[in-house]
């Protein structure tokens, strides 16, 4: 395995930084879909997301990584395990972060009739996809834009139920799917979907950078890299640590974050102001925020946090108008200014 | 052919005429770190530059065409039944992505290159891996490759995808490419093949790079790969020359072949900025947190090296890429302005993927239904493996087909409808008219948005016809073209159908549909030879209007007269076409009209 290009060293790109590590947090957020120029780290550093993520344990030789410690979501095997009083084996391991790369069939992508089982012993089995080893990590689209419609349906559906369900080949298989599902593209190359774009929640414009001390810098480490991946790890595995203590710190605070009615309120305001449709964009508000709040230590999710995370939360869910040049972002700002004063 | 470049005011052999040979070279040392764009028809020259390429890579290093039209099966990999069926257990066959470890990657007619296409390439070349997941077969192969793209394309629309472009470091232009002629290769298999083995050693130095990407930014290169790619281009160039570190003279060659050819903007006159950019900035670093402890340092490379002054490198090089940024670069920026970075992705525009006609881009599982073709040959490969299980379960049959292996033909069509926007900006269409007009044209340009087409806007005035905006998917750049529009003038109608029918029947032979939508009065006071001559103008617009008709190119006018104009519809009658009189139409009500004036090309059921 190539060493990855650590999430810690990535130059700037502050708030992409920010919307993976508050998804990491707390995944229920749902998703983070990336908008960016060409080569401007997104996939580097969706890819390095998986160190950074605190180890999870799960149920041995269970397909679906579950976790031994659950009762309820659990796939067929381990739900019939759960039921008997020991606690079956499990070990620690990495927080999948699995890739879906373009041209993928949909086999590969739900789970299909294990091909070299049928071969070898003519035995009917079901060979996990790719949605299986997504199970309570990770699943990256580079190119969201380009992937074919069907799958896009497919991964929306699999995505809100967190269950993914088979029928192929008389096999009839159900079996959890949650994952957090980042995105990324580059809307030069195509428009993505609006009923897609909604079930992110959250979305990040990356841009390159553009002043000259960032760009050399950019180019320096990534320079370094390339001759010598294991000690550029190494050099940043301090800066890495730090993150995953943070995001694992976070998570346990989560629930003890306290959101305050006032809070409520403006997260309720800003999204009147500028319109949002339906529900989403606020609940999703108000778990960024309060997200924000747990990784940063803080007790209650403030005006502050709010205000940090309303760009990512609510730029792609204002509705269109195609013909005004001011961005989305550059509209919530302006709610955010109205809203919370100068 | 030993004819000297018969260049006009050209004596001996000019510096830099074999810049191509030499970014082959360099690719050649490193072909990851560099690749070639050529942009050129099929040239003698560019076989020379091909087989100087295959001639300076290792004798085994692959070397591999991919066709335009490849199938994922081929590029990524995929099941090979035969020798599946006969081992009995699952043999993939390797893709040209993963053969071409080691060596490169020629990819022909780039400019026509699907989007997804080049995605998939380029995932492959940045992750050094191919991920394959199809047909039962999941695989990651390393792979690590370099590219050559040929791109044929004969207009500034027809252009390799952006993605892949930018991944490519030496762009070569068709004249760069002729003046290579009799050229000899500068580096031999064997200086390339030292150079090869000593890059893993060379070192760039810190005001190297902080010199190549100063230049690159000050050339408008806003992608930070070029300047990756000039640093490594630096360090191959190094590699040739025997050195272990990088100096003034490769990062000048790197800046030479690998930015000047791609600037998109000269630097200002103002004095360098680079200096003063580079004595500051140190003190706002990225993030602190980057900063705090594995400060980068910056590879005590100098280490016996002469020191490079960075200030004093930064304007060499922006010397050096100057004098080599092509002839007539400026002109070309000056009225492209907005189309900086390429804009549209060449010419693969929008597909509809369901549809039974265009280009068959490969197959799906699926059910053949309404607007779905069953690919037989596919069905049956997809049976095939499961047929011992499927016997020992005891179906009777020799083979046993199911509705899982059904797969169909998925078609590709470069639809999409490009709709051609002409507006008469004459005096007769007053100005307040023309306000409606543009406000009436935005509001269907929101509707091209959604559907995805393809926009472009011709005005009219005075003597003659302009294509305001190529057909373009960008509304920005359509509503700012719109905006800038004055008024004023003669109406030169029968030149502007003229002009029209011409875009319209480009935007056909590029594969889309094209819909034109006239929006004037239809009171053409201007003939075609630029005269004033109302009779003839008449005639001529209603002949020119024939021939739209004649093509079968759907057409639209929205006559824009105070009243309903006889005139207009009556070229909107001559041309075949639908008419809607503006006055008192609201703009909802011409967006219908245009809507059902739409042709739905091949948009499935």
């Amino acid at each position: 395995m190539k060493t990855t290009y650590p999430f810690a060293a990535i130059v700037g790109q502050e708030e992409m930084k920010q919307a993976l590590i508050l998804a990491a947090v707390d995944p229920s957020i749902g998703g983070v879909m990336i908008f960016g120029d060409r080569g401007t780290g997104k996939s580097t550093a969706v890819r390095g997301l998986a160190e950074l993520l605190p180890r999870i344990r799960v149920v041995e030789h269970c397909p679906y990584g579950c976790a031994p410690e659950r009762t309820a979501g659990l796939c067929g095997a381990c739900t019939g395990r759960a039921k008997d009083a020991p606690p079956p084996k499990s070990r620690q391991t990495t927080v999948p972060v699995v890739d879906l790369p373009l041209g993928a069939t949909e086999d590969r992508v739900v789970g299909a009739l294990d091909l070299e089982r049928a071969l070898t012993v003519a035995e009917k089995a079901f060979e996990p996809g790719l949605l299986a080893r997504a199970n309570r990590g990770f699943l990256y689209i580079d190119e969201v834009n380009l992937l074919e419609d069907h799958l896009v349906d497919l991964l929306i559906d699999v995505a809100a139920s967190g269950e993914n369900v088979v029928e192929r080949e008389g096999l009839s298989v159900r079996h959890p799917a949650r994952f957090v599902l980042v995105g990324s593209g580059n809307p030069e190359e195509g428009e993505l979907r609006p009923q897609l774009l909604d079930r992110f929640g959250l979305s990040v414009d990356v841009t390159t950078p553009d002043d000259l001390a960032t760009r050399v810098e950019v180019v320096r480490r990534r320079d370094a890299y390339e001759r010598d991946p294991e000690a550029f790890a190494e050099k940043w595995k301090r800066q890495t640590g730090k993150i995953r203590r943070a995001i694992e710190k976070g998570r346990e605070r989560l629930d003890a974050v306290d959101v305050p009615d006032a809070t409520l309120e403006q997260a309720a305001g800003l999204c009147m102001k500028l319109g949002t449709d339906g529900l989403r964009g606020e609940l999703t508000l108000i778990r960024t925020a309060r997200a924000a709040a747990a990784y940063a230590g803080d007790e209650a999710a403030t005006a502050e946090h709010l205000r940090a995370i309303a760009p990512a939360a609510l730029r792609h869910r204002l509705r269109r108008n195609v013909l005004d040049d001011a961005g989305s972002t550059v509209r919530v700002e302006k709610a955010l200014e109205e809203v919370f004063g100068a | 052919m030993n004819a000297p470049a018969p260049r006009p005011g050209e004596e001996g052999p000019e510096p830099g005429r074999d810049d191509p040979l030499r970014a082959v070279a360099l690719t050649a040392v490193d072909p990851h770190g560099g690749g070639v764009l050529v942009r050129s028809f099929p040239s003698p020259e560019r076989d020379a530059l091909l087989a100087s390429l295959r001639a300076l890579l290792p004798t085994d290093a692959p070397l591999l065409r991919v066709p335009v039209n490849v199938s994922d099966d081929r590029l990524l990999g995929g099941l090979d039944l035969p020798a599946t069926l006969r081992a009995g257990r699952p043999v993939v066959a390797k893709g040209l992505l993963a053969s071409a470890d080691g060596g490169m990657l020629v990819l022909a007619m780039a400019e026509r290159m699907a989007r997804d296409t080049a995605a998939q390439v380029c995932a492959a070349f940045d992750a050094r891996e191919v991920a394959l997941e199809r047909e039962g077969i999941g695989r990651r192969m390393a792979t690590r490759f370099g590219l050559l793209a040929l791109d044929e394309g004969a207009d500034d629309d027809e252009r390799p995808p952006p993605a892949l472009a930018d991944r490519l470091a030496f762009h070569v232009g068709p004249e760069a490419l002729a003046a290579t002629r009799g050229c000899a290769p500068p580096f031999s298999a064997e200086e390339v093949a030292v150079a090869r083995a000593r890059l893993p050693g060379v070192t760039v130095p810190g005001a190297v790079i902080e010199a190549l990407v100063a230049t690159a930014l000050a050339f408008g290169l806003d992608s930070i790969r070029p300047a990756l790619q000039a640093v490594a281009a630096a360090r191959a160039s190094a590699a040739l020359a025997g050195r272990s570190a990088a100096t003034e003279a490769d990062a000048a060659e790197a800046a030479r072949l690998v930015l000047a050819p791609r600037a998109l903007r000269l630097p200002s006159s103002e004095p360098p900025p680079e200096p003063e950019a580079q004595d500051e900035p140190p003190e706002e670093p990225p993030p602190e947190e980057d900063r705090s402890e594995p400060e980068p340092p910056p590879e005590s490379e100098d280490a016996g090296e002469q020191e490079i002054d960075p200030e004093a490198l930064a304007e060499l090089l922006l010397e050096a890429t100057l004098a080599a940024v092509p002839e007539g670069l400026l002109e070309k920026l000056s009225d492209a302005a907005p189309r900086r970075a390429g804009g549209e992705a060449g010419v693969s525009g929008a597909r509809t993927k369901k549809a039974l006609r265009g280009r068959p881009v490969g197959v799906r599982a699926g059910d053949p239904g309404p607007g779905e073709r069953l690919n037989v040959v596919e069905t049956l490969r997809a049976a095939a493996p499961w047929q011992p299980l499927r016997r020992r379960e005891g179906a009777g049959r020799r083979i046993e087909v199911r509705g899982e292996d059904f797969r169909v033909t998925r078609y590709s069509q470069r639809s999409a409808t490009t709709t051609l926007f002409v507006v008469d900006a004459s005096g007769s269409a007053a100005l307040q008219r023309l306000a409606e007009a543009k406000g009436a044209v935005e509001l269907l340009l929101a509707d091209c948005y959604a559907r995805r087409d393809q926009v472009a806007l011709v005005a009219f005035r005075g003597t003659g016809a302009e294509l305001l905006l190529p057909p373009t998917r960008s509304l920005v750049r359509a509503k700012r073209s719109l905006q800038g529009l004055p008024g004023g003038g003669g109406t030169p109608l029968a030149a502007a159908v003229d002009a029209s029918l011409r875009v319209a029947l480009d935007a056909r032979r590029r594969g889309t549909t094209p819909l034109l939508v006239f929006l004037t009065d239809g009171r053409g006071n201007v003939a075609r030879d630029g005269r004033a001559d109302r009779a003839a103008a008449r005639a001529e617009a209603l002949d020119a209007a024939r021939a739209v008709a004649a093509e079968r190119v759907a057409a639209l006018v929205i006559d824009t007269g105070r009243r309903p104009e006889a005139r207009a519809a009556e070229l909107a009658e001559a041309m075949g076409a639908g008419y809607q009189p503006l006055p008192f139409a609201d703009a909802a009500a011409v967006n219908e009209a245009v809507r059902a004036a739409t042709p739905t090309p091949g948009r499935g059921s």
